[in-house]
């Protein structure tokens, strides 16, 4: 219905920065100078002074993205000229390199400019295809609201249980205890579920619970077994709460999961970007002073 | 024989007391309730009040100056004291009769006292209903809920379904054993939230409810364990329960009944309706006078003054009420020289719409009003601003000009004939321009103003109604056609008042009348497999109904209100003789027509485009002049708008991203839509609520943060809110670590709130910053115009 940042404007950035890579690269193909293409020649300081620029005009997208009264165009034409301008920074800086890498600050620099870059593109990516599993997944809720709907959920199951034999509401309990929505990073990017419940008449230690499958097997073996009609049916409310539950928890999980996914990348892309900001003060400081 | 009583200790009622305590005059002061002031001490505690406006000089014995409710009421209490007012609380007057000289008032206790003068100071909001069974005057009976903490561990019977009831009870709830009494089988008209938690309250067993029961009688008991017992009338026979505590919210009576009772005259039915006042305040039964909310004063400051100026008036003293300079202001660039009075009158004698408003009421209309003494040319507004002032001419002439550009036409309004009635009661843009004559004098009248006499004075409306309509036809149907033919034909057509999803007419119903949209918005439909799919909407300035005049015979689809919304009717034979004055019309008609019939037949197609139209409808697009969506598959929630709109709003984001219903990837977050005719303006006692050219609904600085707007916008998306301290920079932030110290929250020292809602960054170059805020593009604004558009374009690209 309208422009994601890649379609901004017609892909205008997309256009500038083709057009930056077709005149570096002819210049560079044109350029015949007596060593190797290199950073020390006209064109290297040339294509060198205008990586540099590029770089410190795309970190500056994080003091504009701040700056909400700025007027100096809308927020997504930064991004896009970010995304687009960023990408032809990998050529030029290329170009500039002339391809010599070796064991030095300059190619540091030029790692960690490829590393900011690459993180970067998996921005791109997982900001094109999880918006929309996101808004799926919440399905018209907030977070807080799902979490919100989990304590009610709980605190219904609890009535239930308050019919049920005492070491079943011991069970409700230490499920709602062993509950876990998140943890490491690890667990959070790939939605594991490491809940456990400790299960009075079970093992000594709490045991894994994924998907609220170990709780269920336990209240099902209890069903199965029940011959009383009052227990029968507090035992299927139960059942079926907790299978409401563990949907809830799994759409809790992969919310986490895909938010977290978005934000992950940027936990490379800015620190690394301070780095790169170094090196290339040191990187710029080193030619000049030794070269 | 007191030579003054006044009725109800309300800001107006002290002020007039003290000033009789003041002068030495006998009077007495009746309360009905325990004490003075009763309305602001149920304001919350430490709640800051404002004293709007604030261009008006305080005339009273009491002092007044905005603080916090505790301070204020204090200061009043002494006040009282010190001058020796004889306030008499616990005395409700059930009866006035009499006239000037000897009035006798009854109290509920049976007593009569008698007066020489009457002051009626009682404000709007009612005596809360009563239970009216045997036992409602035990102690256990309350009408009101200050602090629903104030009670654990009882068991409370809530009598009631609507909103008060249901927040009452659910807040009741956390910490008592709490009964809901419905006299009905549902909770029908409450808010949805509401309406929500309290099913949700009865399912969950947090409350119990009994449905379509009524009470019979409260006793007391001897037992300590529930000390009384309430006999209810349910379904199932009658059931005795026993509790502590029962809270009785089943409305209030609105006074006008027992003002009535007294003999004052009330112009209109209407319930928005004042009582007719001399310049005095005096109501037409002699020395009977109203001040305050209900003469149409609703501030405490307007109050206090007139409770003043009534006495003095009384004593035979000649008081220039206070608001004389800021008339005098107004009219200092009026030439003649006339006083303000003679100002007035000379108005009122010059536009024949006014001349039979009272003086009163008049003096307040231009108290509000701005006098403007543009020169010849000047524009007086534009086409398609988004004002919805109403103008009249005192002097000199205006020119209007119809149309745009080469096809535009110019007629000639002269002195006594209004203009802007058109945007006023449809809150759509201006459809003309107007230019400023010779010696052009022009008196502009907020919306508020003219709907509060509108609602008074039935000659005002129907003059406006009906020079509507004419206008309605004329740029509707027929430019060319003088007003004079117009004029009887006008007279034919129908004004229709419709509710939210009420039909304006029914697939396959004969169709014999075409209907011009004059406020709100309607959604035309038809039947596919036993549902109706949405196909399209039709936005306020528009007609619908044109296909059955054409020669057809049976409506062709459904067209119901998408909002309360107002049409203006035309039947076959009035459309015939329009047709007849302009033969063009017929070829105009035909084109909407023929583009409709397109365009419905695409909706018609795409299952999706209805129904996303439906859920946009439901979500009050319907009325919204610009609207913030966000498209969910783009958004990737980092609130970069919410934190911008804060940024560039004092601190406090007026959008809440998250919350607010989705559908196809369209997300409506809680954000304000900008009503055509909106909803928060409708209450509004410092008139604080305006609508900027551009549409804007904003709020202005003299806002006394009395939480109507809040209410009233179906919405949810105004809110109460202190200024917080003002954030450090970023690069304090980035490189220091500072933080904004914490808001305060409670306690006697926190700011004063006031409503904050999106005002669409007026004040901002570059359009709203939640937009220019967006990194992905997701947030978008929209507008009726570019609705449809959206709608097709975002559904086929799916």
């Amino acid at each position: 219905m309208h422009q994601s940042v890649l379609d901004f404007e017609r892909r205008r950035y997309l256009k500038i920065a083709l057009a930056l890579c077709a005149v570096s690269l002819v210049a560079y193909l044109w350029h015949d100078p007596r060593s190797p293409p290199n950073g020390g020649t006209w064109l290297g300081y040339t294509l060198g002074g205008l990586g540099a620029a590029l770089i410190l005009w795309l970190t500056a997208l994080g003091v504009r993205k701040r700056t909400y009264t700025s007027t100096l165009g809308s927020l997504q034409g930064w991004v896009s000229a970010h995304v687009y301008l960023g990408l032809a920074l990998l050529l030029v800086v290329s170009l500039h390199a002339g391809f010599q890498f070796g064991w030095n600050i300059h190619t540091l620099c030029y790692v960690l400019m490829v590393v900011v870059i690459a993180s970067g593109l998996l921005g791109i990516v997982l900001y094109q295809r999880l918006p929309q599993q996101l808004s799926q997944n919440r399905a018209q809720q907030t977070s807080d609201q799902m979490l919100t709907e989990l304590q009610e959920l709980d605190e219904r199951t609890r009535r239930v249980a308050a019919n049920a034999s005492p070491d079943e509401v011991l069970a409700i309990e230490a499920n709602i205890a062993g509950t876990r929505i998140g943890g490491s990073t690890v667990a959070i990017l790939s939605a594991q579920d490491r809940s456990t419940v400790r299960l009075p008449d079970g093992l000594a230690e709490a045991e894994a619970n994924p998907g609220q499958a170990r709780i269920l097997e336990w209240l099902s073996a209890r069903l199965s077994a029940s011959d009383d009609a009052g227990r029968t049916r507090t035992l299927t409310d139960l059942v079926s709460l907790i299978g409401a539950r563990r949907a809830l928890l799994r759409r809790l999980q992969q919310d986490a999961r895909l938010r977290g996914w978005l934000s992950v990348w940027l936990y490379v892309h800015v620190p690394v970007t301070f780095g790169l900001l170094g090196s290339l003060i040191a990187h710029v400081v080193s030619v000049f002073l030794y070269w | 024989m007191f030579r003054i009583a006044i009725v109800g200790a309300g800001p107006g009622g002290m002020s007039a007391a003290a000033r009789a305590a003041e002068l030495g005059v006998p009077h007495v002061l009746l309360e009905q309730s325990a004490a003075h002031a009763n309305t602001i001490q149920r304001y919350q505690k430490g709640k800051h009040v404002m004293a709007e406006p604030n261009v008006l000089p305080l005339r009273s014995p009491l002092p007044f100056a905005a603080g916090v409710r505790e301070h204020i009421l204090e200061e009043w209490g002494t006040g009282l004291d010190r001058l020796g007012v004889n306030l008499r609380c616990q005395s409700e007057v059930t009866r006035i009769e009499g006239e000037r000289g000897d009035f006798i008032l009854t109290l509920k206790s049976g007593e009569s006292l008698r007066a020489e003068h009457v002051i009626f100071s009682i404000g709007v909001q009612g005596n809360p209903r009563r239970l009216g069974v045997p036992g409602d005057d035990l102690p256990c009976v309350q009408y009101t809920l200050d602090d629903p903490d104030d009670y654990q561990g009882e068991t409370i019977v809530v009598v009631g379904a609507g909103d008060a009831a249901i927040e009452n009870a659910i807040a009741l709830a956390r910490q008592n054993r709490v009964f809901i009494v419905n006299r009905a089988e549902e909770f029908a008209r409450v808010k949805d939230g509401n309406l929500s938690l309290i099913l949700k309250a009865i399912e969950d067993e947090t409350l119990g409810c009994f449905y379509k029961s009524s009470c019979l009688s409260v006793t007391a008991t001897a037992s300590a364990e529930a000390p009384y017992l309430l006999t209810l009338a349910t379904p199932e026979g009658d059931t005795a329960v026993p509790c502590h505590r029962i809270i009785a919210r089943i409305g209030a009576v609105p006074p006008r009944k027992f003002v009535e009772s007294c003999g004052i005259h009330f112009p209109s039915a209407d319930a928005a309706a004042l009582p007719e006042l001399s310049a005095q305040y005096e109501s037409n039964v002699s020395g009977l006078y109203v001040i305050g909310a209900l003469g149409g004063y609703p501030l405490i400051k307007q109050a206090m003054n007139q409770g003043y100026e009534v006495v003095s008036h009384i004593q035979g003293e000649a008081v220039e009420p206070a608001d004389e300079p800021l008339l005098a202001e107004k009219f200092a660039k009026l030439a003649g020289g006339l006083s303000v009075t003679e100002t007035l009158q000379r108005m009122q004698q010059r536009i024949p719409l006014f001349a039979d408003v009272n003086p009163l009421m008049f003096r307040e209309l231009i108290l509000g009003s701005a006098v403007h003494c543009p020169h010849e040319g000047d524009v007086v507004f534009r086409r398609n601003d988004y004002t919805n002032s109403f103008y009249t001419v005192l002097d000199g002439s205006v020119q209007i000009e119809l149309g745009e550009g080469g096809d535009s036409r110019r007629i000639t309004l002269v002195a006594g004939q209004f203009f802007g009635e058109g945007s006023l009661l449809s809150g759509r843009r201006r459809s003309a321009a107007v230019y400023a004559g010779a010696g052009c004098v022009l008196i502009e009248s907020p919306r508020r103003d003219i709907v509060k006499l509108m609602n008074s004075v039935d000659s005002v409306r129907s003059v406006i109604d009906r020079l509507f309509i004419v206008r309605a036809i004329q740029t509707g149907f027929a430019p060319n056609t003088p007003f004079e033919v117009l004029a009887p034909i006008a007279a034919r057509a129908r004004l229709n008042r419709y509710k939210r999803d009420e039909a304006l007419f029914k697939e396959g119903e004969p169709g014999d009348r075409l209907h011009l949209v004059r406020s709100g918005s309607v959604a035309v439909s038809r039947n596919f497999g036993g549902r109706e799919v949405t196909l399209s909407y039709v936005a306020a300035g528009n007609y619908v109904g044109e296909m059955a005049l054409l020669g057809r015979t049976s409506r062709s689809a459904t067209v119901r209100a998408a909002v309360p919304t107002e049409t203006v009717s035309l039947d076959a034979d009035a459309f015939a003789e329009l047709m007849a004055h302009n033969p063009a019309l017929r070829g105009d008609i035909e084109n909407v027509m023929r583009k409709r019939i397109v365009s419905n037949a695409q909706a018609q197609s795409s299952d999706a485009g209805g129904n996303l139209i439906s859920f946009l409808m439901r979500q009050g697009l319907g009325e919204a002049t610009d609207v913030l969506l966000i498209d969910e598959s783009l958004c990737i929630g980092c609130d970069n708008c919410e934190q911008a709109c804060a940024a560039t709003h004092g601190g406090t984001s007026r959008l809440d991203r998250a919350a607010g219903p989705t559908f196809a990837n369209v997300h409506v977050p809680t954000s304000c839509r900008h009503c055509e005719n909106p909803h928060c303006m409708k209450d509004c006692p410092p008139d604080a609520i305006r609508r900027a050219p551009n549409g804007e609904v904003y709020i202005r600085d003299n806002c006394i943060g009395c939480g109507n707007c809040e209410r009233n916008c179906p919405y949810g998306v105004i809110h109460m809110a202190s200024t917080p301290p003002p954030q450090p920079s970023l690069w304090a932030s980035l490189l220091f670590g500072s933080e904004a110290p914490p808001v305060e929250s409670t306690g006697q020292g926190k700011a004063p709130k006031k409503a904050v809602k999106c005002d669409m960054c007026k004040d901002q170059s570059g359009g709203p910053a939640c937009v220019r805020a967006c990194p992905t593009g997701a947030a978008l604004r929209v507008s009726p115009a570019e609705f449809v558009e959206f709608v097709s374009t975002g559904v086929a690209e799916r």
